[in-house]
Protein backbone atom coordinates (compact mmCIF):
# COMPACT_ATOMS: atom_id res chain seq x y z
CA UNK A 1 0.00 0.00 0.00
CA UNK A 2 2.81 2.36 0.87
CA UNK A 3 4.45 1.69 -2.46
CA UNK A 4 1.20 2.45 -4.27
CA UNK A 5 0.51 5.79 -2.57
CA UNK A 6 4.12 6.90 -2.60
CA UNK A 7 5.35 5.88 -6.04
CA UNK A 8 2.46 4.93 -8.30
CA UNK A 9 -0.44 7.32 -7.68
CA UNK A 10 1.45 10.66 -7.72
CA UNK A 11 3.29 9.57 -10.88
CA UNK A 12 0.53 7.62 -12.60
CA UNK A 13 1.06 9.55 -15.85
CA UNK A 14 4.67 8.36 -16.03
CA UNK A 15 3.64 4.77 -15.29
CA UNK A 16 1.14 4.84 -18.14
CA UNK A 17 3.76 6.27 -20.47
CA UNK A 18 6.30 3.60 -19.49
CA UNK A 19 3.76 0.79 -19.98
CA UNK A 20 2.67 2.11 -23.39
CA UNK A 21 6.32 2.52 -24.36
CA UNK A 22 7.03 -1.09 -23.36
CA UNK A 23 4.09 -2.34 -25.44
CA UNK A 24 5.37 -0.42 -28.46
CA UNK A 25 8.95 -1.57 -27.97
CA UNK A 26 7.85 -5.21 -27.55
CA UNK A 27 5.89 -5.05 -30.80
CA UNK A 28 8.84 -3.50 -32.63
CA UNK A 29 11.28 -6.14 -31.37
CA UNK A 30 9.32 -9.40 -31.49
CA UNK A 31 6.63 -9.07 -34.15
CA UNK A 32 7.40 -10.65 -37.51
CA UNK A 33 4.89 -8.69 -39.53
CA UNK A 34 6.33 -5.37 -40.72
CA UNK A 35 2.96 -3.59 -40.43
CA UNK A 36 2.70 -4.75 -36.82
CA UNK A 37 6.19 -3.33 -36.25
CA UNK A 38 4.97 0.01 -37.60
CA UNK A 39 1.93 -0.14 -35.31
CA UNK A 40 4.37 -0.71 -32.44
CA UNK A 41 6.34 2.32 -33.56
CA UNK A 42 3.16 4.42 -33.51
CA UNK A 43 2.30 3.24 -29.99
CA UNK A 44 5.87 4.14 -28.95
CA UNK A 45 5.47 7.63 -30.44
CA UNK A 46 2.13 8.09 -28.70
CA UNK A 47 3.74 7.16 -25.38
CA UNK A 48 6.38 9.87 -25.86
CA UNK A 49 3.70 12.42 -26.79
CA UNK A 50 1.70 11.48 -23.68
CA UNK A 51 4.83 11.88 -21.57
CA UNK A 52 5.53 15.40 -22.83
CA UNK A 53 1.93 16.59 -22.62
CA UNK A 54 1.50 15.23 -19.09
CA UNK A 55 4.62 17.18 -18.05
CA UNK A 56 2.82 20.38 -19.08
CA UNK A 57 -0.16 19.78 -16.81
CA UNK A 58 -0.62 21.96 -13.73
CA UNK A 59 -3.16 21.32 -11.00
CA UNK A 60 -6.23 23.48 -11.65
CA UNK A 61 -4.70 25.24 -14.66
CA UNK A 62 -6.48 26.21 -17.86
CA UNK A 63 -5.38 25.77 -21.46
CA UNK A 64 -2.70 28.34 -22.38
CA UNK A 65 -5.03 30.77 -24.15
CA UNK A 66 -5.97 34.13 -22.66
CA UNK A 67 -9.73 34.71 -22.65
CA UNK A 68 -12.43 36.80 -21.04
CA UNK A 69 -11.59 39.37 -18.38
CA UNK A 70 -7.86 38.72 -18.40
CA UNK A 71 -7.65 39.28 -22.14
CA UNK A 72 -9.79 42.43 -21.86
CA UNK A 73 -7.67 43.86 -19.04
CA UNK A 74 -4.44 43.05 -20.90
CA UNK A 75 -5.79 44.68 -24.07
CA UNK A 76 -6.74 47.84 -22.17
CA UNK A 77 -3.39 48.05 -20.44
CA UNK A 78 -1.42 47.57 -23.65
CA UNK A 79 -3.54 50.14 -25.46
CA UNK A 80 -2.43 52.58 -22.76
CA UNK A 81 1.18 51.42 -23.02
CA UNK A 82 1.21 51.91 -26.78
CA UNK A 83 -0.53 55.28 -26.60
CA UNK A 84 2.00 56.49 -24.05
CA UNK A 85 4.86 55.22 -26.16
CA UNK A 86 6.67 53.61 -23.26
CA UNK A 87 6.41 52.19 -19.81
CA UNK A 88 7.37 55.52 -18.19
CA UNK A 89 4.12 57.02 -19.43
CA UNK A 90 1.92 54.22 -18.15
CA UNK A 91 1.73 55.52 -14.57
CA UNK A 92 0.01 58.85 -15.27
CA UNK A 93 -2.21 57.14 -17.84
CA UNK A 94 -3.45 54.64 -15.31
CA UNK A 95 -3.93 57.48 -12.81
CA UNK A 96 -5.98 59.29 -15.43
CA UNK A 97 -8.13 56.24 -16.12
CA UNK A 98 -8.79 55.80 -12.42
CA UNK A 99 -9.57 59.54 -12.15
CA UNK A 100 -12.20 59.22 -14.85
CA UNK A 101 -13.61 56.16 -13.16
CA UNK A 102 -13.50 57.88 -9.77
CA UNK A 103 -15.32 60.97 -11.00
CA UNK A 104 -17.97 58.78 -12.59
CA UNK A 105 -18.50 57.11 -9.25
CA UNK A 106 -18.39 60.42 -7.36
CA UNK A 107 -21.35 61.80 -9.30
CA UNK A 108 -23.41 59.79 -6.93
CA UNK A 109 -22.73 61.72 -3.68
CA UNK A 110 -23.20 58.74 -1.42
CA UNK A 111 -20.33 56.98 -3.07
CA UNK A 112 -17.90 59.87 -2.84
CA UNK A 113 -15.77 57.97 -0.39
CA UNK A 114 -15.44 55.05 -2.73
CA UNK A 115 -14.45 57.42 -5.52
CA UNK A 116 -11.69 58.97 -3.41
CA UNK A 117 -10.39 55.56 -2.48
CA UNK A 118 -10.23 54.59 -6.12
CA UNK A 119 -8.47 57.84 -6.96
CA UNK A 120 -5.80 57.39 -4.32
CA UNK A 121 -5.30 53.77 -5.41
CA UNK A 122 -4.82 54.87 -8.99
CA UNK A 123 -2.40 57.63 -7.96
CA UNK A 124 -0.34 55.36 -5.77
CA UNK A 125 -0.25 52.69 -8.41
CA UNK A 126 0.74 55.14 -11.12
CA UNK A 127 3.53 56.59 -8.98
CA UNK A 128 4.85 53.19 -8.08
CA UNK A 129 4.86 52.21 -11.71
CA UNK A 130 6.65 55.46 -12.56
CA UNK A 131 9.37 54.80 -10.02
CA UNK A 132 9.79 51.29 -11.35
CA UNK A 133 8.82 49.86 -7.96
CA UNK A 134 6.29 47.62 -9.69
CA UNK A 135 6.64 46.15 -13.12
CA UNK A 136 4.15 44.76 -15.55
CA UNK A 137 4.59 41.38 -13.87
CA UNK A 138 3.07 42.73 -10.68
CA UNK A 139 -0.15 43.82 -12.27
CA UNK A 140 -1.32 40.37 -11.35
CA UNK A 141 -3.11 39.87 -14.64
CA UNK A 142 -1.36 36.74 -15.81
CA UNK A 143 -0.53 34.13 -13.22
CA UNK A 144 1.81 31.48 -14.66
CA UNK A 145 0.32 28.84 -12.38
CA UNK A 146 -3.13 29.41 -13.86
CA UNK A 147 -2.18 28.33 -17.39
CA UNK A 148 -0.77 25.03 -18.60
CA UNK A 149 2.81 25.12 -19.85
CA UNK A 150 2.61 25.92 -23.60
CA UNK A 151 6.09 24.69 -24.53
CA UNK A 152 5.52 20.87 -24.45
CA UNK A 153 2.27 21.39 -26.36
CA UNK A 154 4.17 23.18 -29.13
CA UNK A 155 6.81 20.46 -29.32
CA UNK A 156 4.19 17.71 -29.55
CA UNK A 157 2.04 19.63 -32.03
CA UNK A 158 4.81 19.43 -34.59
CA UNK A 159 5.82 15.92 -33.48
CA UNK A 160 2.36 14.54 -34.25
CA UNK A 161 2.34 15.81 -37.84
CA UNK A 162 5.95 14.76 -38.40
CA UNK A 163 4.93 11.35 -36.98
CA UNK A 164 2.28 11.05 -39.69
CA UNK A 165 4.89 11.84 -42.37
CA UNK A 166 7.41 9.32 -41.01
CA UNK A 167 4.69 6.67 -40.68
CA UNK A 168 3.86 7.33 -44.33
CA UNK A 169 7.50 6.77 -45.31
CA UNK A 170 7.49 3.51 -43.29
CA UNK A 171 4.33 2.30 -45.05
CA UNK A 172 5.82 3.20 -48.44
CA UNK A 173 8.92 1.13 -47.68
CA UNK A 174 6.73 -1.82 -46.58
CA UNK A 175 4.78 -1.54 -49.85
CA UNK A 176 8.02 -1.67 -51.82
CA UNK A 177 9.18 -4.72 -49.84
CA UNK A 178 5.86 -6.44 -50.55
CA UNK A 179 6.18 -5.59 -54.24
CA UNK A 180 9.67 -7.10 -54.28
CA UNK A 181 9.17 -10.24 -52.17
CA UNK A 182 5.42 -10.80 -52.10
CA UNK A 183 5.35 -10.94 -48.31
CA UNK A 184 5.72 -8.68 -45.30
CA UNK A 185 6.68 -11.42 -42.83
CA UNK A 186 10.24 -10.79 -41.72
CA UNK A 187 11.25 -14.48 -41.58
CA UNK A 188 9.97 -15.22 -45.08
CA UNK A 189 11.75 -12.15 -46.44
CA UNK A 190 15.03 -13.27 -44.85
CA UNK A 191 14.64 -16.76 -46.35
CA UNK A 192 13.97 -15.31 -49.77
CA UNK A 193 17.01 -13.06 -49.46
CA UNK A 194 19.15 -16.12 -48.57
CA UNK A 195 17.80 -18.03 -51.56
CA UNK A 196 18.78 -15.13 -53.78
CA UNK A 197 15.29 -14.12 -54.74
CA UNK A 198 14.29 -10.53 -55.30
CA UNK A 199 16.36 -7.63 -56.49
CA UNK A 200 18.55 -7.43 -53.42
CA UNK A 201 18.92 -11.19 -52.85
CA UNK B 1 13.74 -15.10 -29.65
CA UNK B 2 10.56 -13.70 -28.12
CA UNK B 3 11.98 -14.33 -24.64
CA UNK B 4 14.98 -12.14 -25.41
CA UNK B 5 12.72 -9.41 -26.75
CA UNK B 6 10.55 -9.57 -23.65
CA UNK B 7 13.66 -9.46 -21.46
CA UNK B 8 15.02 -6.37 -23.24
CA UNK B 9 11.63 -4.64 -22.94
CA UNK B 10 11.35 -5.46 -19.23
CA UNK B 11 14.88 -4.18 -18.53
CA UNK B 12 14.15 -0.93 -20.41
CA UNK B 13 10.84 -0.52 -18.62
CA UNK B 14 12.43 -1.23 -15.25
CA UNK B 15 15.14 1.38 -15.82
CA UNK B 16 12.53 3.96 -16.87
CA UNK B 17 10.32 3.19 -13.86
CA UNK B 18 13.28 3.51 -11.49
CA UNK B 19 13.97 6.96 -12.96
CA UNK B 20 10.32 7.99 -13.02
CA UNK B 21 9.72 7.66 -9.27
CA UNK B 22 12.07 10.62 -8.73
CA UNK B 23 10.08 12.80 -11.14
CA UNK B 24 7.85 15.63 -9.86
CA UNK B 25 4.25 14.73 -9.07
CA UNK B 26 1.61 14.91 -11.79
CA UNK B 27 0.16 18.43 -12.08
CA UNK B 28 2.84 20.06 -9.93
CA UNK B 29 2.92 23.73 -11.03
CA UNK B 30 6.40 24.19 -9.55
CA UNK B 31 8.13 21.29 -11.29
CA UNK B 32 11.34 22.30 -13.12
CA UNK B 33 9.62 22.01 -16.50
CA UNK B 34 6.71 24.27 -15.49
CA UNK B 35 8.47 26.81 -13.27
CA UNK B 36 11.55 27.31 -15.44
CA UNK B 37 12.49 30.69 -16.85
CA UNK B 38 11.45 29.84 -20.41
CA UNK B 39 8.03 28.37 -19.59
CA UNK B 40 7.04 31.22 -17.26
CA UNK B 41 8.28 33.79 -19.76
CA UNK B 42 6.04 32.31 -22.44
CA UNK B 43 2.99 32.46 -20.19
CA UNK B 44 3.60 35.93 -18.76
CA UNK B 45 5.11 37.83 -21.67
CA UNK B 46 3.57 36.35 -24.81
CA UNK B 47 0.65 38.75 -24.90
CA UNK B 48 2.84 41.73 -24.13
CA UNK B 49 5.39 40.86 -26.80
CA UNK B 50 3.18 39.55 -29.59
CA UNK B 51 -0.49 40.39 -28.75
CA UNK B 52 -1.46 36.79 -29.49
CA UNK B 53 -3.73 35.37 -26.76
CA UNK B 54 -2.99 31.75 -27.75
CA UNK B 55 0.45 31.13 -26.29
CA UNK B 56 0.89 27.86 -28.16
CA UNK B 57 0.55 29.61 -31.52
CA UNK B 58 2.94 32.38 -30.47
CA UNK B 59 5.59 29.96 -29.25
CA UNK B 60 5.13 27.78 -32.35
CA UNK B 61 5.33 30.45 -35.02
CA UNK B 62 7.45 33.11 -33.36
CA UNK B 63 9.67 32.08 -30.45
CA UNK B 64 10.40 28.67 -31.96
CA UNK B 65 10.12 29.77 -35.58
CA UNK B 66 13.21 27.89 -36.72
CA UNK B 67 11.93 24.65 -35.21
CA UNK B 68 8.54 24.96 -36.88
CA UNK B 69 10.02 25.94 -40.23
CA UNK B 70 12.23 22.89 -40.37
CA UNK B 71 9.47 20.62 -39.05
CA UNK B 72 7.56 21.78 -42.11
CA UNK B 73 10.60 20.94 -44.21
CA UNK B 74 10.65 17.47 -42.59
CA UNK B 75 7.01 16.92 -43.60
CA UNK B 76 7.79 18.05 -47.15
CA UNK B 77 10.84 15.78 -47.26
CA UNK B 78 8.71 12.91 -45.95
CA UNK B 79 6.24 13.43 -48.79
CA UNK B 80 9.03 13.59 -51.36
CA UNK B 81 10.58 10.42 -49.90
CA UNK B 82 7.29 8.53 -50.24
CA UNK B 83 6.95 9.63 -53.86
CA UNK B 84 10.57 8.68 -54.56
CA UNK B 85 10.23 5.24 -52.94
CA UNK B 86 6.92 4.27 -54.51
CA UNK B 87 7.60 5.63 -57.97
CA UNK B 88 10.96 3.88 -57.91
CA UNK B 89 13.09 6.91 -58.64
CA UNK B 90 16.73 5.88 -58.73
CA UNK B 91 16.03 2.13 -58.68
CA UNK B 92 16.05 1.64 -62.41
CA UNK B 93 13.16 -0.16 -64.08
CA UNK B 94 10.08 -0.72 -61.97
CA UNK B 95 9.69 -4.41 -61.26
CA UNK B 96 6.02 -4.54 -60.37
CA UNK B 97 6.18 -8.15 -59.07
CA UNK B 98 2.67 -7.80 -57.71
CA UNK B 99 0.18 -6.48 -60.24
CA UNK B 100 -2.35 -3.93 -59.10
CA UNK B 101 -5.68 -5.59 -58.43
CA UNK B 102 -8.22 -4.92 -61.19
CA UNK B 103 -10.70 -2.19 -60.47
CA UNK B 104 -14.16 -3.15 -59.43
CA UNK B 105 -16.64 -3.13 -62.26
CA UNK B 106 -19.27 -0.47 -62.66
CA UNK B 107 -19.06 3.23 -62.00
CA UNK B 108 -17.80 4.66 -58.76
CA UNK B 109 -20.43 7.34 -58.52
CA UNK B 110 -22.63 6.15 -55.71
CA UNK B 111 -25.37 8.76 -55.44
CA UNK B 112 -25.80 8.72 -51.66
CA UNK B 113 -22.08 8.88 -50.88
CA UNK B 114 -21.48 11.45 -53.60
CA UNK B 115 -24.27 13.76 -52.48
CA UNK B 116 -23.27 13.51 -48.83
CA UNK B 117 -19.70 14.44 -49.72
CA UNK B 118 -20.78 17.32 -51.91
CA UNK B 119 -22.66 18.80 -48.96
CA UNK B 120 -20.07 17.89 -46.33
CA UNK B 121 -16.81 18.82 -48.01
CA UNK B 122 -17.43 22.59 -48.31
CA UNK B 123 -18.26 22.66 -44.59
CA UNK B 124 -15.08 20.73 -43.75
CA UNK B 125 -12.98 23.05 -45.89
CA UNK B 126 -14.57 26.16 -44.40
CA UNK B 127 -13.87 24.78 -40.93
CA UNK B 128 -10.28 24.08 -41.95
CA UNK B 129 -9.82 27.69 -43.07
CA UNK B 130 -11.37 28.86 -39.79
CA UNK B 131 -8.94 26.69 -37.82
CA UNK B 132 -6.00 28.18 -39.74
CA UNK B 133 -7.18 31.78 -39.48
CA UNK B 134 -8.42 31.61 -35.88
CA UNK B 135 -5.26 30.02 -34.50
CA UNK B 136 -4.43 33.25 -32.66
CA UNK B 137 -7.54 33.13 -30.47
CA UNK B 138 -8.50 29.48 -30.13
CA UNK B 139 -6.84 26.07 -30.44
CA UNK B 140 -5.76 25.84 -34.04
CA UNK B 141 -3.16 26.91 -36.54
CA UNK B 142 -1.43 25.81 -39.69
CA UNK B 143 -0.77 22.17 -38.84
CA UNK B 144 -4.28 21.41 -37.60
CA UNK B 145 -6.08 23.36 -40.32
CA UNK B 146 -3.80 21.89 -42.98
CA UNK B 147 -4.57 18.35 -41.88
CA UNK B 148 -8.33 19.03 -41.94
CA UNK B 149 -8.08 20.60 -45.40
CA UNK B 150 -6.01 17.64 -46.64
CA UNK B 151 -8.59 15.28 -45.14
CA UNK B 152 -11.35 16.92 -47.17
CA UNK B 153 -9.47 16.13 -50.41
CA UNK B 154 -8.80 12.59 -49.20
CA UNK B 155 -12.52 12.17 -48.41
CA UNK B 156 -13.40 13.18 -51.98
CA UNK B 157 -10.85 10.72 -53.35
CA UNK B 158 -12.25 7.91 -51.17
CA UNK B 159 -15.89 8.69 -51.92
CA UNK B 160 -15.45 8.76 -55.71
CA UNK B 161 -12.10 7.38 -56.83
CA UNK B 162 -8.57 8.72 -56.92
CA UNK B 163 -9.10 10.24 -60.38
CA UNK B 164 -11.82 12.49 -58.94
CA UNK B 165 -9.43 13.56 -56.19
CA UNK B 166 -6.61 14.11 -58.66
CA UNK B 167 -8.90 16.24 -60.82
CA UNK B 168 -9.12 18.67 -57.91
CA UNK B 169 -5.53 18.26 -56.77
CA UNK B 170 -3.29 16.98 -59.59
CA UNK B 171 0.19 15.65 -58.89
CA UNK B 172 1.84 18.79 -60.17
CA UNK B 173 -0.38 21.01 -58.04
CA UNK B 174 0.27 19.30 -54.73
CA UNK B 175 3.99 19.22 -55.32
CA UNK B 176 4.04 22.93 -56.14
CA UNK B 177 1.72 23.73 -53.22
CA UNK B 178 3.98 21.88 -50.79
CA UNK B 179 7.02 23.82 -51.94
CA UNK B 180 5.12 27.14 -52.00
CA UNK B 181 4.14 26.67 -48.35
CA UNK B 182 7.77 26.41 -47.26
CA UNK B 183 8.65 29.31 -49.54
CA UNK B 184 5.99 31.49 -47.85
CA UNK B 185 7.45 30.61 -44.47
CA UNK B 186 11.01 31.30 -45.58
CA UNK B 187 9.93 34.54 -47.27
CA UNK B 188 9.00 36.01 -43.89
CA UNK B 189 12.45 35.04 -42.64
CA UNK B 190 14.19 36.50 -45.67
CA UNK B 191 12.08 39.65 -45.42
CA UNK B 192 13.31 40.16 -41.87
CA UNK B 193 16.89 39.49 -42.97
CA UNK B 194 16.57 41.90 -45.88
CA UNK B 195 15.46 44.67 -43.52
CA UNK B 196 18.50 44.11 -41.32
CA UNK B 197 17.22 41.85 -38.52
CA UNK B 198 17.84 38.18 -37.84
CA UNK B 199 16.16 35.42 -39.86
CA UNK B 200 12.50 35.08 -38.76
CA UNK B 201 12.71 38.14 -36.47
CA UNK B 202 9.29 39.40 -37.52
CA UNK B 203 9.18 42.62 -35.49
CA UNK B 204 11.31 44.44 -38.08
CA UNK B 205 8.65 43.72 -40.72
CA UNK B 206 6.55 46.64 -39.44
CA UNK B 207 8.58 48.75 -41.86
CA UNK B 208 6.85 47.09 -44.81
CA UNK B 209 3.46 46.49 -43.13
CA UNK B 210 1.53 49.74 -43.14
CA UNK B 211 -0.29 50.59 -39.96
CA UNK B 212 1.52 48.18 -37.66
CA UNK B 213 4.03 48.52 -34.89
CA UNK B 214 6.77 46.04 -34.05
CA UNK B 215 4.34 44.05 -31.90
CA UNK B 216 1.52 43.84 -34.44
CA UNK B 217 4.06 42.97 -37.14
CA UNK B 218 4.83 39.80 -35.20
CA UNK B 219 1.09 39.13 -34.84
CA UNK B 220 0.43 39.40 -38.57
CA UNK B 221 3.61 37.57 -39.62
CA UNK B 222 2.54 34.60 -37.51
CA UNK B 223 -0.69 34.35 -39.51
CA UNK B 224 1.30 34.40 -42.76
CA UNK B 225 3.63 31.72 -41.51
CA UNK B 226 0.69 29.54 -40.41
CA UNK B 227 -0.83 29.86 -43.89
CA UNK B 228 2.46 28.62 -45.35
CA UNK B 229 2.47 25.65 -42.98
CA UNK B 230 -1.16 24.88 -43.90
CA UNK B 231 -0.29 24.81 -47.62
CA UNK B 232 2.52 22.32 -47.12
CA UNK B 233 0.59 20.07 -44.73
CA UNK B 234 -2.50 19.99 -46.99
CA UNK B 235 -0.46 19.10 -50.04
CA UNK B 236 1.69 16.47 -48.37
CA UNK B 237 -1.24 14.77 -46.60
CA UNK B 238 -2.99 14.32 -49.93
CA UNK B 239 0.26 13.25 -51.63
CA UNK B 240 0.83 10.56 -48.98
CA UNK B 241 -2.71 9.23 -49.43
CA UNK B 242 -2.58 9.31 -53.23
CA UNK B 243 0.71 7.44 -53.43
CA UNK B 244 0.12 4.90 -50.67
CA UNK B 245 -3.34 3.94 -51.97
CA UNK B 246 -2.12 3.30 -55.52
CA UNK B 247 1.42 2.01 -54.91
CA UNK B 248 2.79 5.15 -56.50
CA UNK B 249 0.95 4.67 -59.81
CA UNK B 250 -1.62 7.43 -59.15
CA UNK B 251 -4.35 5.52 -60.96
CA UNK B 252 -7.15 3.29 -59.80
CA UNK B 253 -6.65 3.08 -56.09
CA UNK B 254 -9.39 2.42 -53.60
Amino acid sequence: MGFLTEYVIPHFNFWIYVILLMIGLYAMITKNNLIKKLIGMSIFQTAIILFYVSLAAKEGARIPILTGDVLYAEKKLHAVVEEGGGKEAVGPQITQISQIEASAVAEDEEEEEVGEELLSYGKNFGEELDEGAVGHDHLGLIDPDAYANPLPHVLMLTAIVVGVATLGVGLAIVQMIYREYGTIEEKEILEKVKEGEGKYG
Amino acid sequence: MKIFGLLAVLVTGGLLISAVVDFPDFGDPHSPANAGVVATHFVEKTYEETHVPNMVTAVLADYRGYDTMFETVVIFTGGIAIIAILQGIGLGRRRGAVPTPPRADGDHHDIIVGTTCRILIPVIQLFALYVVAHGHYSPGGGFQGGVILGASFILWAIARDLDAGLARMPERRFLVLGAVGIFIYAAFGWGAQFLGANFLDYSILHKVMPGTGPVMARYHSMLGVEVGVAFTVTAIMFAIYAHLSTRGKLEGGL
